[in-house]
């Protein structure tokens, strides 16, 4: 596939889809509602054949963010799906380990620093955070400053 | 061994001071053979993230080359690469060239110290201290160019800090010549050597499928016939205009890893000479005013594998989001389809393999249920070795044949 047909294909699960936006020749964007995030990633994982690279997950706000990044290796393209978590107060998105064992620790990375749930992940134990972190203290949050962080810690 | 009571557990780790993350791998083992893995990381989070929405763009690059010692190159490369995407920043082409010669004196003086590594593991160690001798003058060059050996903290955004000086470059040359000497002669050793065979092949195998499924990256991926490379895939810096090759091997098991290390070595070689031959004239840096609000992503081939950052900046002097992926991260949780079936002379060597980092091991410790002390990391150690003596008694083979003679 080059990348004319790359574009072509990302287009295929458009339906499930806010918007696609074309960053550069090979940086794309599609940006979707949580709940439709697993079609989307299980779309990419099949049925583009990308590689998973990592997940970011982002205090945005007005909502959470977490952007999956896949690295489509043949055109060096790399393809971000933006799901939107709009719920603040119980952030919450189906998990995509199932889909691909290299998702295990970075949804448990952002669980722990972000507070927001996996539903379905099969190991959601903490990874960062030592055993004896505060409950419901989530240092990656724009609420929580580092200082504040620091004296979670003690 | 199905009485719970005696079920022995290899404790490897936590202490790993050298890496981004420390690691605690909690093995489950059967009289000699590993059964279950369980892998706790993040005894030394530094909050590297975080901190990085405290500091300016341009400040960033000096913490993010302190993530890791080794691959203080390709952390700042990936950083400036995602910020020059987020402000369409292009660097002048004699900074591409410069990150190229650095990045790629990084990656011989990493192999080098990996294959050091592996031979002092498995008791060869002759070749640890001649690996880490030819490495040393690769460090004095990298201090040559930047001040340092390590945490260089060459680039900026919009190009690179410090130049390779012109009179220096004679010297470059020289001394490359002298290491692919060096390396060549080591390679031969090792690849001729029936013992290493014998003690390296067939163990730790991480199967094609198994590096797809946990997605891992730079040699662990490329040892086991996944060829993928940054470099070449999402070309950056001066890489689309040399003339290299993406090394694979097949076997995913320790020797191939090594194999694709010493053979990337002359690569990475090739790749300095041509890239100080075509050097380019000009300036290294374009001047930066002001980063606009957007997102970008910076891929860099480390020693290790991709190094991933994201960067997103809503056009104030400071990142609000700086998500960093050190390929340890991908290659690290392999540990789980690599180690379980293996016997426990091997670990050690299998999870070097991976390169993630060795001051672990020596806090590796063998407990059974009563937390009572049975191997520490000598006796491992200790192991290791006999398995290979035990092997070179079996094909009476007298030894490595190393000569080190000097070349002028």
């Amino acid at each position: 596939m080059n990348q004319q047909e790359l574009n072509n294909k990302l287009q295929e699960i458009k339906d499930k889809l806010i918007a696609v936006e074309q960053k550069a020749d090979n940086r794309v964007e599609l940006v979707c509602e949580a709940e439709n995030s697993v079609a989307v990633n299980r779309f990419l994982l099949a049925d583009v054949g990308a590689r998973f690279v990592i997940a970011t997950g982002i205090d945005a706000e007005d909502c959470f963010e977490v952007i999956y990044h896949y690295s489509y290796d043949g055109t060096g393209c790399v393809i971000n799906i933006k799901a939107l978590i709009r719920d603040r107060q119980n952030p919450s998105i189906e998990s995509i380990t199932p889909l691909v064992t290299a998702a295990e620790w970075i949804e448990r990375e952002i669980h722990d620093i972000l507070g927001i749930d996996f539903a379905n992940h099969p190991n959601l134990k903490r990874l960062i955070l030592n055993d004896d972190w505060p409950e419901g203290v989530y240092p990656l949050r724009k609420d929580v400053s580092a200082a504040d962080a620091k004296e979670a810690q003690k | 061994m199905s009485d719970n009571t005696r079920k022995s557990v290899l404790a490897v780790g936590p202490f790993h001071p050298l890496q981004e993350e420390m690691e605690f791998f909690q093995l489950t083992v059967d009289g000699e053979t590993v059964t279950d893995i369980d892998v706790r990381i993040s005894y030394n989070h530094r909050g590297i993230e975080k901190i990085s929405e405290s500091l300016q763009f341009d400040q960033i690059p000096y913490l993010v080359s302190r993530i890791c010692g080794i691959c203080s190159a390709s952390h700042p490369l990936a950083y400036v690469q995602a910020v020059e995407e987020v402000a369409g920043i292009t660097p002048p082409d004699r900074a591409r060239f410069v990150r190229t010669i650095i990045n790629e004196l990084e990656r011989i003086h990493s192999h080098l110290l990996w294959v050091g590594l592996a031979g002092h593991f498995i008791g060869y160690d002759t070749v640890f201290m001649w690996a880490w001798k030819y490495r040393e003058p690769v460090l004095d060059l990298l201090e040559a160019i930047t001040g340092n050996r390590n945490n260089y903290g060459n680039v900026r955004v919009g190009g690179c800090r410090e130049d390779v000086p012109d009179e220096l470059i004679p010297k470059i040359e020289k001394e490359l010549d002298i290491i692919e000497k060096k390396t060549e002669m080591l390679t031969k050793a090792i690849l001729d050597d029936p013992v290493l065979h014998a003690r390296l092949k067939g163990v730790g195998i991480l199967t094609r499928q198994d590096a797809l499924d946990y997605a891992v990256v730079g040699p662990t991926a490329r040892g086991s016939g996944v060829g993928i490379d940054v470099r070449r895939d999402d070309a950056y810096a001066a890489y689309g205009e040399l003339d290299w090759d993406v090394i694979t091997q097949t076997e995913g098991d320790v020797f191939s890893k090594a194999v694709v290390r010493l053979l990337e070595t002359f690569e990475s070689i090739k790749m300095v000479r041509e890239a100080i031959r075509k050097l380019p004239g000009g300036p290294i840096a374009v001047e930066v005013k002001q980063i606009p609000p957007g997102e970008g992503v910076g891929r860099a081939e480390a020693p290790r594998g991709e190094t991933f950052h994201y960067i997103r900046s809503d056009g104030g002097n400071r990142p609000v989001r700086h998500k960093v992926r050190a390929p340890s991260f991908v290659n690290v949780p392999s540990f789980k389809a690599s180690c379980i079936g293996q016997n426990i002379a091997d670990v050690t060597l299998t999870l070097a393999a991976v390169d993630p980092c060795y001051s672990c091991t020596e806090r590796i410790a063998v407990v059974d249920s009563h937390n009572k002390l049975t191997h520490d990391y000598n006796s491992l150690l200790q192991l290791s070795r006999q398995k290979t003596q035990r092997i070179q008694n079996e094909l009476g083979w007298a030894g490595l044949k190393l000569e080190d003679k000097e070349i002028g």
